[in-house]
């Protein structure tokens, strides 16, 4: 009995490492997790109306057909036509960008990443963080850079939402001659639409689609899973039984 | 006078003789099935060479499914791959029990082999079924290599640049070799057609080949057992083994039972972890091959951290390559360093056991650095574990010589 708890603990902890290490060297800051609920339905639905008003002028989500999200995040055709799809004609078509990625390129020095599978690649909490993250920096091409990715090409889309904000960065000169450099936090300079509460939400809404959007699948696959394993323990009681069966006479 | 003569091993009559005078049915199952007998008091290690089988028809299986979907091409080969999550009918489940299985498969193999140690599987007369054993493994790593080049993910792509360019580190033919490798001067489509070609065709007929010839060498000799006991030198006056037990029925429901332990396992981590939090499915693979931006921290997939970890904790190229190519391969040779008397761990001393213990740490350990960025410490540290993974082989001959051995029992220890 002992040797089983010390394999469960085992396997508990290996759980916890694999999880929690997966994505954490991808910034130098740390990141605050977006907290998404996949499970939650409006803000899903939220999410879509934000990811379509405000990220696929740019971005297109090539993998991702208008149905499956009708489908999925129970919206009808109807609302499909009239709220979602700006470019597409038929619900079986994909998110494409509206604006033509040659154009893109020339005006960002770079096309708009596809955002099908960002949230796979990048993680949730390294989107929402991103989302959060421009300041001000008066010597970038577009007048922000971002605390997550600096240098990125993206200008801050969502300024009207969330205003201007400034960024504390310390840098502190070791012994060794090296600097290192700390981020102490932002300085809200002008004020956008939303308060900082609201923007939260806005960010968490449109960071959960694009998880969903990674992988659609998704809540199927864990409901499925679920009776699989489940057909599979009662699998297991008759075959240990047959066992039992075939074994007794063995001295 | 009517001689009535029924040969060994074939059916009386009807249709089972029909067959048994054109093609030894029956004695084939005899023989390998309801005839072959094993000991009796087979424990949870025994069940890893099942396991490797189910996983192979898993691979097998889905593999031909994906194969029907997938298009083997630069441009195309990272969308087919979301066509076949997003579009094809049940799709996501075939390509996630495929990737699921690729671990699943090391996972089962290298528990197999740890078996075989525990239990001095690969000592006499069982040297060739180790040595065939080791074949399957590098032909296994061979053809996870080649399939993981296949998504055209970031990793994939940055992961193939890494080890291929290895080879190009061999005096005078490596940058030749490179060039047969890649068909290209760089990693392009024509690498990815015939790294295809090798995990499709190839690479899966070498392995099942070689696996045929494993199982026929194993049934020559017979299984060995946690005793580590010749079960044919206790046989009754019918000429079965004492302690042993058909492989059908006795072991096939125990094995049973021990397969639906393993697909819940299994299926767990395919419904409701698939990517294994970045180590069955690397994160930066969701991003599609980019030949201009190289990912911030390369890692090959976790069964092969191991051996990452040996090749970078050698400063010299060519020298990493060399002692990764011989930590891969030195356990070939474990029937000859092991000279001991006795086969299984049970009777052996504290030194065998004390060593066993250190290189699973070691393997686990080499591991989990091969994941990790090359810092400084990281690389110390792989070092001083690199070192410890070849003194284990290395010193074998002698600290097993002078380990003090316990009496073999003459019947396998079996408590009902």
């Amino acid at each position: 009995m002992v040797k089983f708890k010390n394999i469960a603990s085992l396997v508990i902890v290996s759980t916890y490492l694999f999880t929690t290490q997966g994505l954490a060297a991808s910034a130098g800051v740390e990141l605050e997790s977006a907290d998404i609920d996949p499970s939650n339905i409006h803000s899903l639905q939220r999410g879509a109306a934000n990811f379509m008003n405000y990220c696929s002028g740019c971005h297109s989500a090539k993998y991702v057909r208008y149905e499956t999200i009708g489908k999925d995040l129970d919206l009808s055709e109807k609302m499909l036509v009239d709220n979602l799809m700006f470019n597409a004609e038929r619900t079986f078509e994909t998110i494409q960008a509206s604006m033509p990625s040659d154009d893109a390129a020339q005006w960002y020095g770079t096309t708009p990443p596809d955002l099908s599978l960002m949230a796979r690649a990048k993680g949730a909490d390294y989107i929402f963080n991103f989302l959060k993250g421009f300041y001000v920096e008066a010597e970038s091409p577009t007048g922000v850079n971002n605390i997550v990715l600096p240098g990125t090409s993206m200008p801050h889309v969502l300024w009207e939402l969330q205003g201007y904000q400034s960024a504390h960065i310390e840098n502190h000169e070791n012994d060794d001659g090296s600097v290192t450099t700390t981020f102490e936090g932002f300085e809200q300079m002008t004020p956008g639409m939303m308060d900082s509460e609201d923007y939260d939400k806005f960010v968490r809404d449109t960071v959960n689609f694009l998880a969903y959007i990674a992988e659609p699948i998704r809540g199927f696959r864990v409901m499925l899973g679920k009776w699989v394993i489940m057909y599979l323990i009662f699998f297991l009681i008759i075959a240990r039984m047959l066992k039992k069966q075939i074994w007794k006479d063995v001295k | 006078m009517a001689k009535i003569e029924v040969e060994v091993g074939k059916s009386k009559g009807g249709f089972m003789k029909w067959i048994d005078d054109r093609f030894p049915f029956t004695e084939t199952m005899r023989y390998h099935v309801t005839e072959y007998y094993a000991s009796k008091n087979f424990n949870f290690w025994y069940v890893f060479g099942v396991l490797a089988f189910v996983v192979l028809f898993i691979q097998l299986f889905t593999g031909i499914f994906l194969t029907m979907n997938y298009k083997p091409s630069a441009a195309e080969a990272f969308s087919s791959v979301e066509y076949i999550m997003r579009d094809v009918e049940w799709g996501w489940l075939i390509r996630y029990m495929h990737s699921t299985g690729s671990s699943f498969f090391f996972v089962v193999v290298y528990l197999h082999m740890f078996r075989a140690m525990l239990y001095g599987s690969y000592k006499k007369p069982r040297e060739l079924i180790w040595i065939i054993g080791m074949l399957i493994f590098v032909v296994l790593m061979a053809e996870a290599f080649a399939g993981y080049l296949l998504p055209w993910g970031q990793m994939s792509y940055w992961g193939a640049q890494v080890i291929i360019s290895l080879f190009g580190s061999i005096p005078w033919v490596g940058d030749a070799l490179v060039e047969i490798i890649r068909g290209d001067y760089s990693i392009s489509d024509i690498t990815l057609n015939r790294f295809f070609a090798l995990h499709v065709i190839a690479l899966p007929l070498a392995l099942i080949g070689l696996i045929f010839v494993h199982i026929v060498a194993l049934h020559e000799v017979g299984s060995n057992n946690p005793d580590g006991i010749e079960i044919k030198s206790n046989k009754g006056a019918d000429g079965v083994p004492l302690d042993g037990v058909a492989f059908h029925p006795y072991h096939t429901s125990k094995d049973l039972v021990a397969i639906i332990i393993f697909l819940i396992i299994f299926f767990s981590v395919v419904f409701f972890a698939p990517d294994m939090g970045g180590y069955f499915l690397e994160h930066a693979n969701f991003e599609p091959a980019n030949l201009t931006a190289t990912p911030e921290h390369i890692a090959p997939v976790w069964y092969f951290t191991p051996f990452y970890a040996i090749l970078r904790a050698v400063p010299d190229k060519l020298g990493g390559f060399i002692l990764f190519g011989l930590s891969v391969v030195i356990p070939l040779f474990l029937p000859w360093l092991d000279r001991a008397r006795v086969k299984s761990i049970r009777y052996r001393g504290w030194i065998y056991k004390s060593a066993l213990s250190i290189f699973v740490v070691t393997f686990l350990v080499l591991g989990w650095l091969g994941t990790m960025p090359a810092d400084p410490l990281y690389v110390l540290a792989a070092r001083v574990f690199s070192v410890i993974y070849f003194a284990f082989f290395i010193l074998m001959p002698y600290y097993t010589t002078i380990d003090k051995t316990k009496p073999v029992p003459d019947r396998v220890v079996y408590h009902g």
